[in-house]
């Protein structure tokens, strides 16, 4: 009882450095590429499809990384691809985001045998492959990037609705439910006043993680010719293209693929980050 | 509804008639128990951890947790609780009878403000918004007699004392200002000096409103503060009933006996130790 209460007090200094580094760490890598692709939308150094600069040339005369086999410069694609790269993360976060807490939310209210049927469809769901799910999904529609941030953001949704369903279920069990229900408040007032806030701590440190397992799963997709298709440069067709002249000239896989690490260590750092600052749990174990 | 024996007088607020409460494999928790509270009138519900007494207060509003169901018959306020569709359980919940419930700490949501825990029912019931819904949260908190009412009502439930949370759920519950208050061992979490606090607080801000009061708690001495009538329960049936005083000096159930013992031993040691 003396534990919960005593006022919190703030976290000794040392911890709340290591904290912050942390977060810090992970907004400074992920601001990299997100300032990228939003440079990317006023300003190129080159037009996309401009072939002037020479095959395979080194960096110099303008282009700061040197060009591709086509002769196109490789920071213009870059930048793009960062674009194409943050656009899929969110765009699949969105979706798994909506669909997943949405079928969460009803899962953890179903009961019976519902209960256990909606449970075993999301185990399966998540079982089934991402890139199979991203194939099907790619020849009913077509290779664009709509269809693999649709891909993906189904697949993670699955994931993500699991998660919401334990978690719902948890918050759901809570005294201060049954007490906002003794006081009249009808189920989607509950729902939006005490459940959602009360899941979305732990919901957005891992929407976070789903970002960056929707950045690798882009790259991925792509680099099977499943993605945006060819004038879009997204780093998974950059890293493909580049692969038969790896030896000759590295920087063509090596910079996409170095960039594809620091956005996704970033928002991993990220979620780590908010993890400790959000969570109840942790913030109160620290006080 | 008509009653099978019809009663004298104008029909109760809360009249509980062969409630019965079962888990889905079987097990009966509370057993054809019947009681009746009168508007304005204060009842016990006594009894020992696991008796079934806060089942039936949840069974009252229609909110027992999965894989239990009730039978019998709970008329609050003109409406019949059991099997009734929650669109009309959650229209009675709160105006007819609100609850405080034993521990406030897992009572109050961790991650909203404590003003805005209130401010909830109280916009419901008044429809205020706004400033004049602060001002009304402030009034709610006085009204509890909480110092600083501005600063709690911004805290988070951690933020504040045991005693203060209890105050709040009090305020929570009163904001609905329900003809019936159910109070589950509202005083059974906190410190002895503060639970006399507690008990006089909600003594005198339940006369003043002239609220029903369902106590429930396994406290007799607590019990025999503040209720008029107890109803005795032990595994989920009930042993016996009458008005505080007869039961207490003249038990006639073997249990209700043992508890009455039990609560004059315990002060009876501290009549020994104290110096004359």
């Amino acid at each position: 009882m003396t534990l919960v209460d005593a006022p919190p007090k703030a976290a000794g200094p040392a911890s709340r450095r290591r904290r912050s580094a942390t977060l810090l760490t992970g907004c400074a890598l992920t601001a990299l590429v997100v300032l990228l692709a939003l440079v990317s939308l006023v300003w190129l150094p080159f037009d996309a499809g401009d072939t002037s600069g020479g095959r395979l040339a080194g960096p110099g005369d303008g282009h700061l990384l040197g060009t591709d086999k086509l002769g196109r410069d490789l920071f213009t694609q870059l930048m793009t691809g960062s674009r194409i790269a943050v656009g899929a993360g969110l765009g699949s976060v969105a979706v798994a985001a909506l669909l997943g807490v949405t079928l969460g939310v009803l899962a953890a209210f179903a009961q019976g045998w519902l209960d256990d049927t909606l449970a075993a469809f999301l185990d399966i769901l998540i079982a089934f492959p991402t890139l199979l799910l991203a194939m099907l999904v790619v020849a009913a529609r077509s290779a664009t990037l709509g269809s693999a941030v649709l891909a993906i953001g189904l697949a993670q949704s699955a994931v993500v609705a699991r998660l919401v369903r334990i978690l719902v279920k948890r918050v759901l069990a809570q005294d201060y439910i049954t007490a906002a229900r003794t006081s009249g408040t009808s189920w989607p007032r509950t729902v939006a006043a005490h459940v959602l806030p009360n899941i979305w701590p732990t919901l957005v440190v891992n929407l976070a993680l789903q970002f960056g397992l929707a950045v690798l799963a882009e790259a991925g997709l792509s680099y099977l010719g499943l993605g945006a298709p060819p004038p879009n440069a997204s780093w998974g067709r950059m890293l493909q293209e580049a692969q038969a002249t790896f030896t000759t000239a590295p920087a063509g896989a090596l910079a996409p693929g170095i960039l594809l690490v620091v956005l996704v260590i970033g928002v991993n750092l990220v979620a780590d980050g908010l993890r400790d600052t959000l969570d109840p749990a942790t913030r109160r174990r620290r006080t | 509804m008509t009653l099978a024996d019809p009663l004298p007088g104008p029909a109760p607020l809360l009249g509980v008639r062969g409630l019965t409460v079962r888990t889905d494999d079987g097990r009966t928790l509370v057993d054809d128990l019947s009681f009746t509270v009168d508007s304005g009138e204060r009842l016990g519900l006594i009894g020992e951890s696991g008796s079934g007494k806060s089942l039936t207060t949840l069974a009252v509003l229609g909110l027992l947790p999965d894989g239990m169901t009730a039978t019998g018959s709970v008329e609050l306020a003109g409406t019949q609780v059991v099997g009734a569709p929650e669109k009309r359980l959650t229209a009675v919940r709160g105006r007819d009878a609100a609850v405080v419930f034993q521990e406030p700490l897992t009572a109050l949501d961790p991650l909203t403000r404590l003003g805005r825990q209130i401010a909830g029912p109280l916009a419901r019931r008044t429809g205020l918004k706004g400033r004049d819904l602060r001002a009304a949260v402030t009034e709610a908190l006085v009204r509890v007699r909480l110092p600083e009412p501005d600063r709690i009502a911004r805290a988070f439930p951690h933020e504040v004392s045991g005693g203060q949370r209890q105050r709040v759920a009090l305020a929570m519950a009163l904001a609905c200002e329900p003809a019936l208050l159910i109070a589950d061992e509202p005083t059974t979490a906190l410190d002895v000096s503060v639970q006399a606090e507690m008990l006089d607080l909600l003594d005198s801000l339940v006369r003043e409103r002239e609220m029903a009061v369902l106590f429930v708690s396994h406290d007799l001495a607590v019990v025999a503060g503040v209720t008029d009538r107890v109803l005795v329960m032990k595994d989920g049936r009930a042993v016996e009933e009458g008005p505080v005083l007869d039961v207490v000096t003249a038990p006639r159930a073997e249990y209700t006996r043992a508890l009455v013992a039990g609560a004059r031993k315990l002060e009876s040691a501290l009549d020994l130790r104290s110096p004359r």
